[in-house]
């Protein structure tokens, strides 16, 4: 049983204290579990977390989901992930329950605004231009990059039939690539 | 019933969010904003902002935010944080804790990601697209902050949170 409780708090700890999102928290996790706790060896954790940028859904989620099930199954899965998002929900119900009266009659607040939305903007593009540049700039993951982009934008696909249908061209071209090789 | 649809709309988003954070955001403004209309386009801006302020990972945040919008009650974060979060636990439990080894080698998985990782570059674009309106720019002064705030990300790796706090201090300063 105090197994439960400690990776609770060890994933609670994790997320009340690390702003910026998930990547954020992928230190720490592993500062807290392989090298404080020993729950994950180095190299298992490394593995891990690869597999965890490949499933879909927040990775610091799909990590915490994945120490909790290698500790105790699928139990010790539900606490650790309600250990990582509980921080997170607490403090922003408060401040919905804050903001969502202040922001609509408060003309300080209404300024501060002005100045984050543009560059809120500008804080999702340096990521989308930093992977389009570690991709290597090559044809296809350009191409791919921006029909998904001109299809969301102009034609209103949802980004969901443009996530399945470039997975399923990931798929085939991989497929016919291996077959055109071993011939 | 908007409660049911919230939960929908959120699994859904758990479900294709492949790639972080920030590719979930594009799933989540389609459902939200788009599809929904639960949040204003400049509402959405706002919540981003405040997620990316706050601890912990963005589409948690952003899914209690807007469940709250969405219903003006508690009950409407709850619905929205377990069903964003619930995908990732399924498919963590059911197939990558259970075939760890086969999933690592496997060449199938590598050719899906292969057309996934560049679709999720692209998902990122086309919402900074559709952020960029006349609620987040409203005038030259915000066209000259989203250019400081872009270099410095993109040059100088400012901290993003820093520079969040450095436009407020400026929106208060010129507004």
């Amino acid at each position: 049983m105090r197994i439960y409780f400690e990776i609770f708090w060890s994933f609670f700890k994790i997320g009340a204290f690390t702003i910026g999102g998930g990547y954020a928290m992928i230190p720490l996790i592993e500062a807290e579990v392989v090298n404080k706790k020993k729950w994950v060896a180095k190299d298992e954790f490394a593995e891990m977390l690869a597999l965890a940028q490949s499933a879909p859904g927040p990775i610091a989620i799909n990590t915490a989901v994945f120490v909790g099930h290698k500790l105790k199954g699928w139990r010790c899965s539900i606490v650790s992930m309600l250990g990582a998002i509980l921080p997170s929900f607490i403090i922003i119900v408060f401040i919905a329950l804050f903001f969502n009266s202040a922001i609509k009659n408060n003309e300080v607040i209404e300024r501060i605004f002005k100045g984050i939305r543009p560059v809120v903007v500008a804080l999702i593009a340096v990521p989308a231009f930093n992977m389009l540049i570690n991709a290597g700039l090559k044809f296809k993951p350009i191409a791919i990059a921006t029909t998904a982009t001109l299809v969301i934008c102009l034609l209103s696909v949802s980004p969901i039939i443009v996530m399945i249908t470039a997975g399923v061209i990931g798929l085939v071209s991989g497929m016919y690539s291996q077959k055109i090789n071993s011939q | 019933m908007i409660y049911w649809q919230l939960f929908i709309s959120f699994f859904k988003i758990g479900l294709f969010g492949f790639g972080g954070g920030y590719a979930m955001l594009s799933l989540i403004q389609n459902e939200v904003v788009e599809v929904h209309e639960w949040v204003s386009a400049s509402e959405f801006a706002d919540i981003v902002a405040i997620s990316q302020m706050t601890p912990g990972p963005i589409a948690i945040n952003s899914a209690t935010y807007i469940g709250y919008t969405a219903t003006q009650s508690v009950w409407g974060s709850v619905i929205a944080t377990i069903a964003v979060s619930l995908p990732s636990v399924i498919i963590m439990l059911i197939i990558f804790c259970r075939f760890f080894l086969k999933f690592r080698d496997n060449k199938y998985v590598g050719y899906v990601m292969s057309g996934l990782k560049p679709a999720v570059i692209g998902l990122i674009a086309a919402t900074v697209i559709m952020l960029v309106n006349a609620s987040t720019f409203i005038d030259y002064k915000s066209i000259i902050l989203f250019g400081l705030a872009f270099l410095a990300a993109f040059r100088l790796k400012t901290n993003p949170i820093l520079l969040i706090v450095l436009a407020g201090v400026a929106g208060y300063v010129l507004y």
